[in-house]
């Protein structure tokens, strides 16, 4: 297929999948910032939040002020802030319009709807109590995303194509939430048990992963455990063993005469990942670890877009 | 009781229409091949005919079966407006038509044949050379480069109109990048998503074909040698306006949508980017005009062409459909001439009428144009998509002084044309249904034969009055029915 359909293709799967996990973390710090606690500590989860996905500069460009009510806004339907949910389901469509012969009518009637409905929204500002409403819709119509995609595709390249946008983006999401979660509830100034059970019961409702839990661990909720399941689980499909093993996957089926380098690196971190244990990468520094895998997941990206995406051939 | 001038003969359609009606005549009768619809149509109740119309926007809309609109906010797109009244074309009527659009079509690839090659014509006198060698239209690069098939309009759009009882006149011969056939086909799948009942009594011509004939003309147009060809459409890309039909056409043909970056040239053959590395391409649909084709040949500024284009198409390893330098046999200066073509290469009496038009740098033609401009129609001889005309009836005093020192700056840029009474055709407006002006553009394809589906696109002027339906202009379209008996 050409390059560039497979580009768009590729990067319209990355942004639905981007607003898809922003809605979720949005969606937990805000029902986090509810619960009782200083007004500084939901700064920090603010804050925390904003420098994990690499917005906090330009938001602190735009606002004086760490608010809940701020942040959202700015993160969910800020059309200025290309980092958005508004932003990224718009660049969605875009790429989507510009290969709409190459997806099946249903799947390019899905997207367009999703963002002709989302102009809606932009007129009419959420309120609090619709917040959640909101979230929930961009979740479903990220599911939808998926559920006509796979069941209105050929299984030919465009579809490898998708599903490696979905899976990096979705890698590098898990990784984020995880490392952002992670340290916010070990850096906090005072240990508070109870608390803390939210929060890491918050962090595994975000990734869907709380019944998950349950059902593999049948046990109290564990850091160590709740790291092992988003890291290391090769079933749980938002776990980073998960999404690297698919990216290897499909890399496998579209490879070309440039790519070997791409898939060994592909199948490397697949390999660590599935073969590894938690107390090891614990030792080791969770941050550390989650900072280099998102370094990895990135590489990878780099390397697809340019053995397949935009090759300089002349 | 006094009846009204718009009598109803049934609900809502005028009864004795002002100027020759589609549905109606003069005498107020429904004509026999829209009885059936008329009786159908009586038969619905207003509010489900409402609940339709409304169906049928807010379908187009979410599919995005839109045109961007230029100047305005970036990715601002907007419908089309679409009138659930058919425009009916009796078989009879259409097979004279499709005698004279195949004749005609055959005529203008003969005429841009010659004046690449041999320029008999000129050589008989028929046509002034300077008219045509210094056209800007006019393409020297192509002189002597001979094409596959000798076919260099594979794909024609005639804008026909309708001035009376069997009157046909063709307005324009479009031979460039001519625009529309997606909607022609949106249009009757929206009508048999809407009204399926009308479908199953009504035995309406398929139009949805349209694709297949097209790739086949695409393919028998490849350069010589090439058994299986690979088809691809060029376009500028998804911010033009035409952008939704140059993919739906991509698509329906199962072929590649590329733009320009995503070609390039080796060795003077056109390759395509593909994530499997390059491919040969061997025939291009092009949806770019000939200025912005290759900026290494034409206009250096292009960022939507292949640098190199020209080249490979001058060895003959590519084909370019329609061929560059076709626009200089559809210029309004050239078009005067066409049923002389028509003479001098098919030895025929020319079937569809031209509209008399009157060359303003002819010092007579101008005379008597600057006279009588309150009741013509002047265009601007380069001019497309109903921009830069005068229509005289419609026109305000000062808008005719006005273009009255336009046209005496340059007469030569116009031509004037008597305002025909184009047909109408009952059309829903805001006021209920009303009569409305329209026009025809059928889809002509040229390969191994000249083909193409029963119908066309019409368009219809939405304003009261209007006799401009280009779709920047605020035009419509309906679904165009050939009823087969």
């Amino acid at each position: 297929m050409l390059s560039r359909t497979a580009d768009h293709i590729y990067w319209m799967a990355r942004y639905i999948e981007r607003a898809e996990n922003l809605a979720r973390m949005l969606d937990v710090n805000n029902r986090m910032s509810l619960m009782p606690q200083s007004e500084h500590e939901v700064e920090r989860l603010w804050l925390a939040t904003l420098d994990s996905i690499g917005l906090l500069e330009a938001y602190q460009q735009r606002y004086d002020e760490v608010s809940a009510r701020n942040v959202v806004h700015f993160m969910a339907l800020d059309r200025k802030n290309l980092g958005s949910i508004y932003s990224c389901l718009r660049l969605a469509r875009e790429n989507a319009h510009a290969v709409r012969g190459t997806l099946t009518a249903e799947l390019w009637e899905t997207i367009n709807a999703t963002w002709l409905k989302l102009r809606e929204y932009q007129l009419d500002p959420l309120d609090a109590d619709e917040l959640d409403a909101f979230f929930e819709w961009v979740k479903l119509r990220s599911h939808q995303f998926r559920g006509v995609s796979f069941a209105t595709m050929m299984r030919d390249e465009a579809n490898c194509f998708l599903r490696l946008g979905t899976f990096i983006e979705r890698a590098d999401n898990t990784a984020r939430i995880l490392d952002v979660k992670y340290s916010f509830i070990e850096e906090a100034p005072r240990r508070d048990e109870a608390g803390e059970y939210y929060q890491w019961s918050a962090l595994l409702h975000s990734v869907s992963a709380f019944e998950i839990y349950r059902k593999v661990y049948r046990d109290l909720i564990v850091p160590s455990r709740v790291a092992e399941l988003l890291i290391l689980d090769p079933s749980m499909p938002r776990s980073l063993a998960y999404c690297s093993s698919e990216v290897c996957n499909f890399l496998d089926i579209v490879a070309n005469q440039r790519s070997r380098e791409t898939l060994r690196r592909a199948g490397e971190l697949a390999s660590g990942l599935r073969y590894g244990r938690i107390d090891d990468v614990l030792e080791a520094g969770l941050h550390a670890y989650l900072t280099r895998f998102i370094e990895r997941i990135n590489d990878l990206g780099n390397r697809i877009a340019s053995d397949f995406l935009l090759p300089i051939t002349g | 009781m006094a009846l009204s001038q718009e009598q109803k003969s049934s609900k809502g359609f005028a009864s004795r229409p002002r100027f020759y009606d589609e549905m109606t005549s003069a005498g107020g009768e429904v004509r026999s091949h829209y009885q059936g619809y008329v009786k159908w149509f009586d038969g619905i109740p207003a509010d489900r005919m409402a609940r339709k119309r409304h169906e049928a926007d807010a379908l187009f809309h979410r599919s995005g079966i839109t045109f961007a609109v230029y100047g305005d906010e970036a990715g601002a797109e907007r419908l089309i407006p679409f009138d659930v009244i058919p425009r009916i074309i009796p078989a009879q009527e259409w097979s004279a038509l499709a005698t004279g659009l195949r004749q005609r079509v055959k005529a203008l690839n003969a005429f841009i044949r010659d004046i690449y090659h041999d320029q008999e014509i000129l050589k008989a006198g028929l046509i002034p050379a300077e008219q045509v060698l210094a056209n800007a239209q006019y393409r020297p690069e192509m002189q002597g480069v001979d094409v596959p098939g000798d076919i260099y309009a594979a794909i024609a759009g005639v804008d026909i109109v309708r001035a009376g009882e069997g009157e046909f006149y063709v307005l324009e011969d479009n031979l460039r990048v001519p625009s529309g056939v997606s909607y022609m086909i949106e249009n009757r799948k929206m009508m048999m998503r809407l009204f399926p009942e009308l479908f199953a009594r009504n035995r309406v011509a398929p139009v949805e074909h349209y694709p297949d004939l097209l790739l086949d003309t695409l393919r028998a147009v490849a350069p010589k040698g090439v058994l299986d060809p690979t088809v691809v459409v060029l376009t500028p890309g998804s911010f033009n306006s035409a952008y939704f039909e140059h993919a739906f056409l991509a698509q329906q043909m199962g072929v590649e949508l590329v733009e320009g970056r995503d070609l390039f040239v080796r060795n003077e053959q056109v390759f395509m980017r593909t994530t499997q590395g390059p491919r040969r391409v061997d025939v291009i649909y092009r949806r770019i005009d000939d200025d912005f084709l290759d900026p290494l040949a034409f206009r250096p500024d292009s960022m939507l062409g292949v640098p190199g284009l020209l080249s490979a198409y001058r060895a003959g390893n590519v084909t370019l459909s329609n061929a560059i330098g076709t626009g200089v046999a559809d210029d309004k200066s050239i078009y005067p001439y066409v049923p002389d073509m028509v003479r001098f290469y098919l030895g025929e009496k020319p079937v569809l009428n031209n509209v008399p038009t009157y060359m303003l740098r002819k010092a007579d033609d101008l005379a008597y144009v600057l006279e009588h401009l309150p009741e013509l129609v002047v265009k601007e001889v380069h001019g497309a998509g109903g921009y830069g005309m005068l229509v005289g009836p419609a026109s305000t005093a000062a808008q005719i002084e006005d273009f009255r020192a336009r046209i005496l700056l340059n007469p030569e840029k116009y031509i004037a044309q008597p305002t025909l009474a184009l047909s109408t055709c009952p059309t829903f407006v805001d006021s209920g249904i009303a009569p409305r002006h329209l026009d025809l553009r059928p889809f002509v394809l040229s390969g191994n034969e000249v083909r193409f589906v029963p119908g066309g696109l019409t368009r219809v002027a939405l304003k009261e009055g209007s006799l401009v339906v280009n779709s920047s202009q605020g035009g419509g379209t309906k679904d165009t029915w050939v009823l087969e008996e």
